[in-house]
């Protein structure tokens, strides 16, 4: 109830700010003679005052009201005039009530509590709502609104009553209705009332709406009773609705991680037939890119925060694409037709550029700030999604798409895919394959690269990051299909599903291993994946 | 017919091999137990843990080197084979602290007293019997590799496929094993060892009772596998490694040769774990790690793919450079055995047994030209380390196939 009841308070501040000072200064000494006769005593008398204050329907004298319910209102015993105070050292430090200004300081004997029961007590916070529900500022007559369908006060019903006459925002007129429905199924009020009042909250459908409906079942009977039940039948199943699209959301965006990390592997991996170990550590660098990248802003050019993102995703690509090339020029081309001595050997590479990273950054996790836009949430009808999460989808797709452009329009990708069929044939034609190689191995790295941008955002930035992502993206590109993008989306998207719906059930790490277990079957049915190449490629 | 196999599985090299087995596991406890400590031949404790340790790693490598060396199978998940025999006698070494626990709980180990559990979970019953413990560290791994293998097999999931899913594997045990809830340790893993056997597990003779057992285990296994790989059925297997459809379209069951060889490998794998616990008194979680696995695959690379010794020295060395880096130089280690991966595929494909070997048969096959030129006119002998095998008896051949490892594809 304090939580309320402070939550009132806050109201009644907003409405005071908002409804401007100009209003309140010209109507300050009108009020205050109001104000000064609640220190008449008797607790009937004071009520009635309160009833006067409130029938003048200002909101400047919300926060009065509120410091007599917290027991905050004191008046001074020489001229009886009335000030909110709080201790200060021996005495109070006292708050003019209604301009909220400093008042000077009183000693401890000369000002005395107004003192308040819980009739009065109630009484103040049905006023405190009435007041606040006729608000200027349309979000306070909301906040108002949803106090009173939180405590289901009947008290309240007027007010509404009142308000909703007078509300002309067709939100906040919703959701007084529901308080409205709210207070009227805990009053006494007539079963058609309370019918149609149900109905109001089944419209509603959220989780308050059903655990005020299944009290009312248990309380209730007759008609208003069935009602109740039906429309609790019918919140659950919206509310499954909503809970499955929540879980298909949160799959998306974890399929959405794991398609960026694994999409430079379906490159190296599935069109190159190369198997980089040492993928998950081009990813580590370009999320330490990204970090050197803030460091150098927030050292040199602070204002630039929010587009460091933007800076450090060229300079990612550029980095873990050179490493890329130097590890194949260095290593990789030497074991061509050799996959297991590869996966050897750049497991290897992934050890030093671990212990690499180790010895610049130290093992320790590293901070890597998120810019304004990514910070953050908004709400779709039951479902909240963070900024972040929203565009690192948005990003993954940027992503694939650019990367299918790439490998479809351009004449490098047409090389590409050349090499890829029929390595001779392509040679024969004039094609430089070594280059080729090089460059695509380039092209998978440096996407591995921007992948760690978008993941420091989310992730942990530390030497063993690549590694948290390396098998998981091996089972993206091998579920997929090997050599085939498509495969890899599909593949990524299946996965952070599955293991959203599973992670309810079997939690988390249950459920990774299910999906391990699953993958590994999976393969034995369809060695070669979802999407697999068909015809003379597979032979190569 | 049994001592012609054996027999076969016997040359110079393996006698070598074995001479020095035997002196090691003579010598070393000796060295330990019976010369007194100010001397210069006295093996300190820890040397002789250390050097059990080192024998159970050498077993693992024979294990791996056994289904990649001679097979083609790159495992990347022969730790959790490993880890699965760690456990089981880990297990058994829990039930025999008793009431000497924390605790004092007659059934329960620490832990699930910890965790607030009643019952002892069915999974633990029989482990306070030393023969089903041991039998479990056979038929755990054992029975895994096979349920395992027959599906990857007969659905002939092979190269870097295979690799990836064993990796899968060990990554979903090591996941498992984590939870509290599994009934293993959780985290913290199984350790607080007090006896097996009844002999103290801290106590110098039980100490070197153990190097001893590791030492014979290595050399039974050695011989085992020496056996199997010098028979017609090793010749079966070199075949599937080297072209693995021709075998199949000579008519050979492939996918059987295989799973036998697969699941002996993964039950030698699981007795070197039963060994490696009570030596370091400890098992966990962590040695699930798929990163193990593939250290283990350096050692064989490092000592020679598809020579049995190599992989027994490759297992030690890199073992003893690990010691000695990460006490002296820990920051270089993992550099070193980055740049160890990259140099031995690159320089090294035969490793350090099979390049020496080759140089050596190069030598000698130039000697013999060298004397036919000269017109000596003596009919060569056969090649040195195979009198046994025919097939490889020609002069154009300048290894023997089995340390000439190709991969499948």
């Amino acid at each position: 109830m304090s939580l309320l009841k402070s939550f009132l308070l806050f109201i009644g501040l907003m409405a005071c700010a908002v409804s401007g000072p100009s209003f309140a200064q010209s109507d300050a000494e009108a009020l205050r003679p109001l104000i000064n006769d609640l220190a008449k005593g008797k607790y009937a008398e004071t009520e009635k005052q309160i009833g006067e204050l409130v029938a003048t329907g200002d909101p400047a004298v919300a926060p009065a009201l509120e410091a007599l319910g917290e027991g905050d209102l004191y008046f001074r015993k020489s001229d009886r005039m009335v000030f909110i105070a709080h201790k200060a050292g021996k005495g109070y430090a006292l708050t003019d009530p209604l301009t909220l200004e400093p008042a000077g300081e009183a000693g401890r004997r000369e000002v005395t509590k107004i003192k308040v029961n819980n009739k009065l007590r109630r009484v103040l916070r049905s006023a405190l709502g009435s007041l606040t529900l006729m608000a200027a500022d349309p979000q306070v007559r909301q906040a108002a609104a949803q106090a009173i369908f939180k405590a289901q006060d009947p008290e309240g019903i007027d007010a509404l009553n009142a308000a909703l006459a007078a509300e002309t925002d067709d939100g906040v007129r919703k959701v007084m209705e529901e308080a409205r429905a709210a207070a009227v199924l805990n009053s006494d009020l007539d079963d058609a009332q309370k019918l149609e009042a149900v109905r109001t909250l089944s419209d509603m459908g959220n989780r308050d709406a059903l655990s005020l409906l299944i009290g009312v079942q248990s309380s209730a009977d007759g008609a208003v009773r069935d009602a109740a039940t039906q429309a609790i039948t019918k919140i659950r199943k919206s509310i499954a609705a909503w809970d499955a699209a929540q879980n298909i959301w949160y799959g998306l965006s974890l399929g959405s991680v794991l398609l960026l990390a694994a999409i430079g592997l379906a490159i190296t991996f599935g069109v190159m037939g190369v198997i980089n170990m040492a993928h998950g550590e081009m990813v580590m660098i370009g999320a330490y890119v990204t970090f050197v990248v803030q460091e150098l802003i927030r050292t040199s050019a602070p204002g630039l925060f929010d587009y460091s993102l933007f800076i450090a995703l060229p300079l990612a690509f550029l980095a873990s694409g050179l490493i890329g090339v130097a590890i194949e020029r260095g290593v990789i081309r030497w074991l061509y037709g050799r996959p297991l001595e590869t996966l050897l050997a750049t497991w290897g590479i992934s050890l030093i550029l671990q212990q690499a990273v180790r010895s610049i950054f130290g093992p320790t996790n590293r901070e890597v700030g998120n810019p304004e836009w990514m910070s953050g949430a908004f709400e779709i009808g039951q479902m909240t999604i963070t900024y972040n999460r929203m565009w690192i989808i948005v990003f993954a797709m940027l992503v694939f798409t650019g990367l299918m452009l790439v490998l479809k329009k351009t004449p490098f990708g047409l090389y590409t895919r050349a090499v890829t069929q029929n390595r001779r044939m392509a040679a024969s034609m004039g094609i430089r394959t070594p280059w080729v190689d090089a460059m695509t191995f380039g092209l998978g790295s440096g996407i591995a690269g921007i992948a760690g941008v978008a993941l420091s955002q989310i992730d942990n930035v530390s030497p063993n990051l690549g590694q948290g992502y390396i098998i998981d993206s091996f089972m993206v590109v091998v579920f997929g299909g090997v050599g085939n993008l498509w495969g890899t989306l599909v593949g990524a998207m299946t996965l952070g599903i599955v293991n959203k719906f599973l992670e309810p059930y079997a939690g988390a790490v249950l459920g990774k291993i299910f999906v391990l277990v699953i993958i590994i079957l999976f393969i034995q049915k369809r060695p070669r994946g979802l999407f697999a190449l068909k015809g003379r490629a597979v032979e190569a | 017919m049994m001592s012609s196999f054996l027999f076969r599985a016997m040359d110079a090299r393996a006698g070598i091999f074995l001479a020095i087995m035997a002196a090691v596991i003579i010598l070393i406890p000796a060295g330990n137990l019976l010369v007194p400590e100010g001397s210069a031949f006295h093996v300190p404790n820890y040397a002789l843990t250390l050097m059990g340790k080192y024998l159970t790693y050498a077993l693992l490598a024979l294990a791996v080197d056994l289904v990649w060396g001679y097979c083609g199978i790159l495992s990347l998940g022969h730790a959790a084979f490993f880890a699965l025999g760690g456990y089981a006698m880990g297990m058994y070494l829990m039930r025999q602290i008793g009431t000497r626990g924390v605790y004092g709980d007659p059934n329960l180990p620490d832990f699930m007293v910890f965790l607030n559990w009643q019952e002892l979970p069915w999974y633990w019953y029989g482990f306070d019997m030393f023969w089903f413990a041991a039998l479990m560290v056979l038929l755990v791994p054992g029975f895994l590799a096979f349920v395992f293998g027959w599906f990857a097999f007969r659905s002939r999931v092979t190269g870097v496929y295979l690799s990836i899913i064993t990796q899968a594997l060990t990554y979903a045990l090591l996941l498992a094993f984590f939870r509290n809830d599994m009934g293993f340790g959780g985290n913290n893993g199984l350790t607080d060892f007090k006896d097996i056997l009844g002999f103290n597990i801290q106590a110098d003779t039980t100490r070197a009772g153990l190097f001893v057992a590791s030492g014979l285990a290595l050399v039974i296994c050695f011989i085992i596998c020496r056996s199997i790989t010098r028979s017609k059925l090793g010749k079966v297997l070199v075949a599937v490694r080297d072209a693995e459809s021709r075998t199949r379209f000579l008519g050979y069951r492939v996918e059987h040769y295989k799973l036998f060889v697969w699941t002996l490998s993964a039950m030698m794998a699981g007795i070197a774990g039963a060994l490696y616990v009570p030596q370091v008194g400890i098992i966990n979680p962590g040695e699930f790690d798929p990163a193990n696995s593939i250290e283990v695959v350096i050692w064989v690379a490092v000592g020679g793919r598809g020579t049995l010794v190599g992989a027994v020295l490759g297992a030690v060395l890199v073992n003893f450079a690990k010691t000695w880096f990460t006490g002296a130089l820990p920051d270089i280690w993992l550099f070193a055995l980055g740049g160890l991966f990259v140099f031995v595929t690159l320089f090294l494909p035969k490793g350090i047994v099979g390049t020496f070997s080759q140089g050596w048969t190069a030598l000698r096959q130039r000697r013999i030209s060298q004397a036919l030129e000269a017109g000596s006119g003596e009919a060569p002998d056969a090649p040195p380390h195979s009198p046994s095998a025919p097939a490889n008896v020609t002069h154009a051949t300048p290894a023997p196939k089995a340390t000439d490892p190709q991969p499948a594809e």
